[in-house]
């Protein structure tokens, strides 16, 4: 599969063009994290292969020096689809908005995770329309006021860790812009299981939705108020790490601290992101400030058949078995008669 | 009272089958057109299916057809009017009867001839022909049912199995009163349902009692002879349109050494695309049922990208769909291939009939400047040849190809004369070679292609995407830039004209009176009506276009050289609105149909009749 594995630095996979995004815009280091995942990966440069759909985030091919395609507003999963499926021996990236992924391209999106082509999705949760200037996307809070909904909108949002296990998803992680060494141990996390990840990266955008995310990821409060998932490991947070996430007597996730009712660190759940049953998967998902902390790293990963591997198996099966080896084989077979 | 059959020698004969969705009828012409085919004769098939998969049995909207025309010399089309009908029920009868050349041959089951039957089919007395006014006809009742379950008495079956098997009856019975052997159609259903004895046994003998009718009630039934026709030298086989375009891409791909990828999603006319590629795993396809249209095109472009030939197939609604990102494959210069195999619209239209009204969406349908060729194929049997030639175009210039065919085409049948690989033209892609020197949007001097480089080839690393571009493939917002690549897009697409052949004028290429122009799957009626006419003194000639963008480079020379051209298709004149905008200094008569049906000769030869009269007149 992907060997010939070569030493590069992130250097080299730098292009030369400048990059356009605002200053402080959370796109800045995600990128950073994406190319060092590249270099620890150290995937041959002419394998990896980068596509975006439209948005600020879908800039992204531009400002590499890999193979990169910046395809049309919400096809990017399509598109990485066709080429991952044509040639399975490539690392290929989907880089994609709120916007473009779950508005305009929620049909390619679901589909995609649905099939589990192994497809490396980065997907930039702003929560906002940015290249357009700031008009309300799929992920905005009921009663968001923007552009478009100045008296605030009247519908709910997506929960992206949602719509991933609904489309029976076998990988979904979170990640935050500013984090980049969490960020890129993700990455390479999501690059290496086989089938379709989804990394959601909570993406702050300067301009038009500036500190969306603060009260997650604001640094006095972090510990508190994010939960870092370790497969493996129990699931503690708190600056004191005596927090943890227990199940209550209605088998719920509930908050808990280590001594107080009696509870100790054997009462604390063990993350087990390989469980098939994604039934806790989705309560860490839809854990939410206040009651909450919001849970970061990678949430599920789970063995499946995958897409192209499954494509390109039945290809050599049936190849095998049949009889048709050239099209001269086709054209010549079934009811001939010659004409003399 | 002779009890010899009347033979009839005729030069070609339409047959049309007709029965409910249930009755088995397309297996039954498709049987009986492969028989003709073996014989030796020419033929073409047309099939008629209603739109709505279960309607009501014994409705007129639940009646599906299917016409064969054979015959002992060339045989273009399905033929207007069928010689002989097949109606399995009153309803056939209804739907069909428009269809039945004055004087024909009515063969029906009489024991179909019941009240409810005639309820079903809306007849408001018992005699259908009388209702419909079908008094010059011969008119054969055969107890087709009840004959079928004699015929099976001894087998132990159902009532519905038995009754399954009528068609097998008349079957054989029309192949007795044309004179085919039996042979092929058995082989047919032994192999068929080999793994059900009883079936084929069952089968075999409604056939050969349907055959044996006919010879021991030789008083009632005329016998035809339909000589084989004279054709070129080869081997030959029956294909469907859907089906040779299929082939035609898989022996371009070959051609060019490259794996296939077909992106697409089901749409009738076109599916049969999709499922005879998909089925050629054992040739290496990629077939990937897309969640749309839009994706169908999507991944067929991310495979393009990947340096794999690629395709999507689909029907008029779907090509709006696919829109945006042909504007997408244009502008990256990406060889893809769009089969359009047109219907009736707008929107869902007529799914099941045929017409020629996506030539302009095909032609202009995208946003900005955003030049396609365009190719159209012009019988089932060429749908190979010029799914070959997209697919050639495509690669070697770098561009997105439509190919346009249409329900007739694609569902209709001819015997296609097999070529070796050897005989199809050589397809070089436009490869990248030189990494020293390699640019996204480099090119070919004389082509103005560019090359094509994709993800695992080393040194080669570039982006492309749908923002306009300078030639070392950075985003370029220079007015001068886009001005340039708009005009060089558009060239690119014009030079194609320099690898596409002249085209040939049919009658009298010197010039004369009336110049018949058509383009796509109307070929086979012009063709025959300008023959006929011909042969009828009138000075009329026929130009039928296959390369539509570009158009061939004579084709201007071609037009000056007669009186009166009359443009041909099926639909409001869009071929015709094209040609007046690249040769305006022409005149363009039109003759047009909208009615989801192919033209008729009869339609054609008054029109060009008419035209006559009109200038004596003037
Ligand atoms: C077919 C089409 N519709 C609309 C647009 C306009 N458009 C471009 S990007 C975008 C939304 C981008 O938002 P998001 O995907 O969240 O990306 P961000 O800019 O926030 O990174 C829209 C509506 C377009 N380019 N194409
Ligand atoms: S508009 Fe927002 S998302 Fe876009 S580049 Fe600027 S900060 Fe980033
Ligand atoms: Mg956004």
């Amino acid at each position: 599969m992907l060997e010939n594995s070569t030493q590069y630095t992130i250097k080299d996979l730098k292009s030369p063009n400048e990059i356009r995004w605002c200053p402080g815009c959370g796109d800045h280091a995600i990128i950073n994290a994406v190319q060092k995942a590249m270099v620890t990966l150290a995937i041959p440069i002419e394998k990896y292969a980068v596509i975006s759909g439209i948005g600020c985030s879908s800039r992204f091919p531009y400002y590499m020096n890999t193979y990169g395609f910046h395809t049309i507003h919400g096809r990017a999963a399509a598109v990485a689809s066709g080429l991952k499926s044509a040639n399975p021996d490539l690392s290929v990236w989907e880089i994609t908005g709120d916007g473009d992924a779950l508005a305009i391209g929620g049909n390619h999106f679901i589909h995609m995770v649905r099939r589990n082509i192994d497809i490396n999705v980065i997907l930039f949760n702003n929560k906002i329309y940015g290249l357009t200037k700031g008009q309300y996307s799929p992920t905005c809070d009921r009663g968001k006021v923007t552009k478009t909904s100045p008296f605030g909108t009247v519908e709910d949002p997506f929960t992206p860790g949602k719509l991933v296990l609904g489309s029976r998803g076998t990988f979904f992680a979170r990640a935050i812009d500013g984090n980049v060494k969490k960020s890129h141990d993700v990455f390479v996390e999501a690059a290496k299981h086989k089938g379709t990840s989804v990394v959601e990266v909570l993406q702050n955008c300067v301009i038009y939705n500036h500190n969306i995310h603060t009260e997650i990821t604001d640094p006095k409060h972090r510990e508190d108020r994010q939960l870092h998932l370790e497969d493996g490991k129990p699931m503690l947070f708190g600056k004191d790490n005596n927090k943890g996430i227990v199940f209550n007597k209605k088998g719920k996730l509930e908050v808990a601290v280590i001594g107080e009712n009696g509870v100790t660190l054997d009462d604390i759940l063990i993350h087990e992101a390989g469980d098939v049953d994604g039934f806790i998967h989705q309560q860490l998902i839809d854990m939410k400030l206040p009651k909450f902390p919001v849970a970061f790293g990678v949430i599920r990963k789970v063995k499946d058949l995958v897409y192209d591997q499954c494509m390109e198996a039945q290809i050599e099966e049936v190849k095998e078995n049949s009889k048709i080896k050239c099209v001269e084989d086709l054209l010549f077979s079934g009811n001939t008669w010659e004409v003399k | 009272m002779s009890t010899e059959a009347k033979i009839i020698e005729l030069d070609e004969v339409a047959i049309r089958f007709s029965g409910d969705s249930g009755d088995g009828m397309q297996l039954t012409g498709t049987l009986f057109s492969d028989a003709s085919a073996l014989h030796g004769n020419d033929i073409s098939t047309f099939p008629d299916f209603p739109s709505e998969i279960r309607a009501p049995q014994g409705t007129v909207g639940g009646v599906s057809g299917f016409q064969v025309h054979f015959g002992a010399s060339q045989i273009n089309t399905p033929g207007d009017l069928a010689h002989v009908l097949v109606a399995m029920n009153p309803a056939a009868i209804k739907a069909n009867a428009k269809f039945i050349r004055l004087q024909g041959t009515i063969i029906y089951d009489s024991d179909s001839f019941t009240e409810k039957n005639f309820q079903k089919a809306q007849f408001k007395t018992t005699d259908p022909f009388e209702e419909l006014s079908l008094h010059d006809y011969r008119k054969i009742a055969v107890p087709i049912s009840n004959l079928t379950k004699e015929s099976l008495k001894e087998f132990g079956l159902d009532n519905k199995s038995v009754l399954r098997s009528k068609n097998m009856f008349a079957l054989g019975l029309v192949c007795w009163m044309f004179n085919r052997p039996l042979d092929y159609i058995e082989t047919f259903i032994t192999k068929k349902f080999a793994k059900k004895p009883t079936v084929v046994e069952a089968n075999l003998k409604v056939l050969h009692d349907g055959f044996n009718y006919g010879m021991n009630m030789q008083h009632m039934t005329p016998r035809y002879v339909v000589n084989p026709a004279p054709i070129e030298k080869g081997t030959y086989r029956t294909v469907h349109g859907n089906q040779a375009t299929a082939w035609g891409i898989l022996a371009a791909a070959e051609k060019a050494k490259k794996p296939l990828f077909i992106g697409s999603y089901p749409i009738t006319p076109a599916t049969d695309v999709l499922q005879e590629l998909a089925a050629r795993k054992d040739l290496g396809v990629k077939s990937f049922q897309a969640e749309d249209e839009i994706a169908g095109i999507c991944t067929t472009i991310g495979a393009s990208f990947a340096g794999h030939f690629a395709v999507t197939s689909t029907s008029g609604p779907g090509l709006a769909l696919k829109s945006e990102a042909m504007g997408l494959a244009v502008i990256a210069e990406l060889p893809i291939v769009v089969i359009n195999v047109q219907r009736g619209g707008p929107s869902t239209g007529l799914p099941t009939k045929t017409e020629q009204s996506d030539l302009l969406q095909s032609l202009y349908g995208r946003n900005g400047e955003s030049p396609m060729v365009v190719l159209a194929a012009s019988s089932p049997s060429d749908c190979f040849y010029y799914a070959y030639m997209a697919s050639k175009i495509a690669m070697e210039r770098m561009t997105p190809v439509i190919l346009l065919t249409d329900g007739f085409l694609g569902n209709g049948s001819q015997p296609m004369r097999l070529p070796r690989m050897s005989e199809l033209p050589e397809i070089n892609p436009a490869h990248a070679h030189d990494v020293e020197n390699y640019k996204p949007y480099k090119r070919d001097a004389e082509t103005l292609a560019r090359e094509w480089a994709y993800p695992g080839m080393k040194g080669f690393e570039h982006r492309i995407g749908g923002l306009e571009k300078g030639e070392d493939g950075n985003v370029s917002h220079d007015p001068a830039n886009h001005q340039k690549m708009c005009d060089i897009r558009a060239e690119k697409v014009a030079r194609v004209a320099d690898m596409i052949p002249d085209i040939d004028v049919y009658g009298n290429p010197e010039g004369g009176e009336i110049l018949l122009v058509g383009w796509g799957g109307t070929h086979g009626h012009l063709l025959s009506s300008a023959r006929e006419l011909r042969a009828e003194g009138i000075d009329v000639s026929l130009a039928h276009f296959n390369y539509i963008q570009p158009l061939p480079q004579n084709t201007e020379q071609i037009f000056s050289k007669y009186q009166k051209i009359i443009v041909c298709e099926l639909n409001s004149g869009q071929f015709a609105l094209y040609l007046r905008d690249q040769f305006p200094q022409f005149n363009y008569a039109q003759m047009n149909k909208l009615q989801g049906l192919p033209f008729t000769n009869d339609e054609i030869k008054s029109r060009v009749q008419k035209e006559m009269k009109g200038s004596l007149s003037c």
